[in-house]
């Protein structure tokens, strides 16, 4: 029998080489006469050991990487098709500390299967979640998924069912369902890598929305920073379609379900869902005014469910395994599971799904490794660009929406992106500053203006002019944004500048002329 | 003859400046979509793929096929960071400047590469290869620093990988 591999066709593993490692091993066993097959999966998430080669053996798959092109003769040498031993081998994928120390729900599938075989999927598990919904009642549904404690996994963290419930009690001709696929937070990549390694898996979970809403359209809003996502999750829309998964009379259940791929035009703004919405409407990404609310006036003013890509992708597993199941991981009010993704200056990068209660340190130290350089760290920024900058004193924080925003910080989309010793905390500020007026939707002075001025009396502050008003300019002018703006972008800017202020001091003291490169 | 006479008189003046084959593939790509509103920035993305960029006269074009109004078209169109009036160079290469990246590196990166290419961020070498742009992450925050090339992504980007990919486009591009 040909021997099985596994080589990642994820972006981020072809970044770093996996096409040509691919291509490398098929041309060192044809010269060997050897036949294998090569199945592209997703990533496992383990970026630091990317490109990752696993073989499939009677005892499991094991692992090898990272793999370079000039690794191959030497892996075939060592016998790696049999799962010889090689110092790139770490043994059974499973058994790797990294991903077995993990509560895998909602990436169960990712980096196991062919991400386009619809065969794989159900295999796995897939559309049993899906089967399960098409038993009940649309408010049982509902019920199930409000019962597992399930908040929105985008950033603010609204509870999914309640939204579903309103969208499900609104009456109307039409309804949508919209994914937020914008990702545009930095430190932040499992939306992407749930859409090119499992995209059933947010088919499954969409259409599981439409049936407990009553909506029956959909549309996948995806940024264009990410070609092979919109790629995948086109194909996979159409193989769905063409197997009766989507589209009229689902798996014959006298329900339809449409869905369609729209792709986004390089700004972060869209990522608000209310931006979202205009501009897969085809207008300019301003932020709408709430009330009214999506969930009854949403895309072409009709009901509307809008919910991440991580939050529709862990909906099959509450159907399918029982509220109480997924509500049984966590602490306090964050039930359930959150991929973790570190990124940034550290040792061991990659996805980490955890249960709420985690702590910073565990995911720093113990996943991550720490810093990549070798230095010592110094921050982590949670949460995105919108999230505050946290000192190793703070590490000791465990993860869940409550704790973060008592310490003035957020858990955002899970993202955790740390720093050494040599980052200037000044700088960040600086950026976070401008980054906002780079991205403002335009619509509000505070936002608008006011982060323009922002990077302006840093740049003050840094020079050592007036530097005690300048302080409080910088205070006045956060507190203006926060309480002056109509969303977030502007609203919380602030906690990074501000947090970077309270917890890093000393980088604020004066210093000569800033960067020239800025 | 007739259709084509009705719709010149109707022309906005950039339009004119459009040839037949272009004003051509701009209805093709407008008629795809229904002519809906809802998909102007499906229509963009199309426009600036088959051109490079999207012709000014593009814009009077397709929110007469729209039927929206020119201020809106161009309103849209200023909007989006993707969109550009002029065509790029040969290849575009992103540099992410986010704050992942920003750990790794980025900031000397970007330095580096605006010395080494001898242009700022927007702007396109002499000889027409390459178009450097900013992109604010790229989804590759745990391979950072990140660099997109022609939408190929790509991680671990030192000075030298940065050289080595850049001298690889180009070389795929002349054989
Ligand atoms: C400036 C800004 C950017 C945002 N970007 C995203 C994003 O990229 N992806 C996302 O899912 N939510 C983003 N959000 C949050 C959305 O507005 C919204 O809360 C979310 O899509 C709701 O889905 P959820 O309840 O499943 O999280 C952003 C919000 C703001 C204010
Ligand atoms: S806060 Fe900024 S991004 Fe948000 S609506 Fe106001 S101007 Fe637009
Ligand atoms: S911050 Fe650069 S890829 Fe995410």
């Amino acid at each position: 029998m040909a021997a099985r591999l596994y080589i990642p066709g994820d972006s981020a593993a072809c970044s770093v080489g996996a096409d040509e490692v691919a291509a490398a091993i098929a041309a060192e066993a044809a010269a060997r006469g050897i036949s294998l097959t090569i199945v592209r999966n997703g990533s496992r998430g383990m970026f630091f050991l990317e490109p990752l080669v696993e073989i499939a053996t009677p005892e499991g798959r094991i692992a090898y990487g990272p793999v370079t092109p000039a690794d191959v003769k030497g892996l075939f040498d060592a016998g790696f098709l049999e799962g010889g031993p090689h110092p790139l081998g770490h043994g059974l994928t499973e058994e790797i500390p990294y991903l077995k120390n993990q509560e895998r729900l909602t990436f169960a599938r990712c980096g196991v299967i062919d991400p386009l075989s619809l065969d794989d999927f159900i295999a796995h598990g897939g559309y049993a979640g899906l089967q399960k919904a098409l038993t009940l009642a649309p408010a049982d549904v509902v019920a199930e998924v409000t019962a597992s404690g399930l908040r929105g996994r985008g950033g603010a963290g609204f509870p999914t069912g309640i939204k579903w419930k309103t969208v499900l009690d609104a009456v109307s001709d039409q309804k949508y369902v919209c994914c937020n696929a914008d990702e545009g937070d930095s430190g932040t990549f499992a939306d992407r890598m749930l859409m090119e390694g499992d995209p059933y898996a947010l088919i499954e979970g969409m259409t599981i929305a439409g049936m407990a809403t009553g909506a029956t359209k959909g549309f996948i809003y995806i940024r264009s920073e990410y070609p092979d996502a919109i790629r995948v999750m086109k194909q996979a829309i159409a193989m769905a379609e063409a197997s009766g998964w989507l589209g009229g009379d689902i798996q014959g259940s006298g329900r339809s379900f449409d869905l369609a791929v729209r792709t986004g035009a390089g700004a972060y703004i869209c990522g608000e869902e209310t931006a979202m919405l205009e501009s897969l409407e085809g207008r300019r990404g301003t932020v709408r005014p709430k009330p009214p609310i999506p969930a009854l006036e949403g895309l072409f003013g009709k009901p509307t469910v809008i919910n991440n890509v991580l939050s529709f992708a862990a909906v099959p597993t509450i159907l399918e395994r029982g509220a109480k199941f997924y509500a049984d991981f966590g602490t306090g009010r964050s039930r359930g599971t959150l991929p973790f993704q570190l990124a940034g200056n550290i040792k061991r990068g990659g996805l980490v799904e955890k249960a709420f209660g985690v702590t910073l340190a565990e995911l720093v130290y113990d996943f991550g490794g720490g810093t990549a350089s070798g230095r010592p760290a110094r921050a982590v920024q949670m949460g995105g660009p919108l999230g505050a900058y946290l000192p190793v004193s703070l590490f000791t924080l465990q993860q869940d929406y409550e704790t973060f925003a008592e310490n003035s910080a957020m858990v955002g989309h899970g993202g955790l992106v740390l720093f050494d010793d040599s980052v200037d905390m000044l700088e960040q500020a600086r950026f976070a500053m401008e980054f906002c007026a780079i991205e403002s939707c335009g619509k509000c002075t505070p936002c608008r203006i006011g982060s323009t001025r922002g990077v302006e009396v840093i740049d003050r502050i840094a020079a050592g002019i007036d530097r005690e008003r300048n302080l409080n300019v910088l205070a006045d002018l956060c507190e203006t944004m926060t309480d002056g703006s109509l969303c977030a972008m502007g609203g919380l800017t602030p906690m990074p500048v501000m947090s970077a202020l309270r917890h890093f001091p000393e980088d604020f003291e004066p210093r000569q002329t800033l960067d020239a490169a800025e | 003859m007739e259709v084509a006479r009705r719709n010149a008189s109707g022309m906005h003046p950039a339009e004119r400046r459009l040839d037949e084959d272009a004003l051509a593939k701009i209805d093709a790509i407008t008629e795809r979509h229904h002519n809906q509103p809802d998909a102007l920035i499906e229509i963009y993305h199309e426009v600036q793929d088959a051109f490079g960029y999207i012709p000014e006269g593009a814009l009077p074009r397709i929110a007469r096929a729209l039927n929206i109004s020119r201020a809106e078209a161009r309103g849209v169109f200023t909007f989006y960071h993707d969109f550009r009036a002029e065509p790029a160079g040969r290849h575009v290469v992103k540099i992410c400047r986010a704050e992942s990246c920003q750990a790794m590196g980025c900031r000397s990166l970007e330095a580096y590469a605006k010395q080494r290419l001898g242009i700022g961020l927007g702007e396109t070498t002499s000889d027409g290869e390459i178009t450097l742009e900013a992109v604010y992450c790229l989804g590759n925050c745990a391979l950072s620093p990140a660099v997109m090339i022609d939408g190929r992504l790509y991680g671990k980007v030192d000075p030298d990988r940065f050289d080595a990919l850049v001298e690889n486009v180009k070389r795929r591009a002349a054989s």
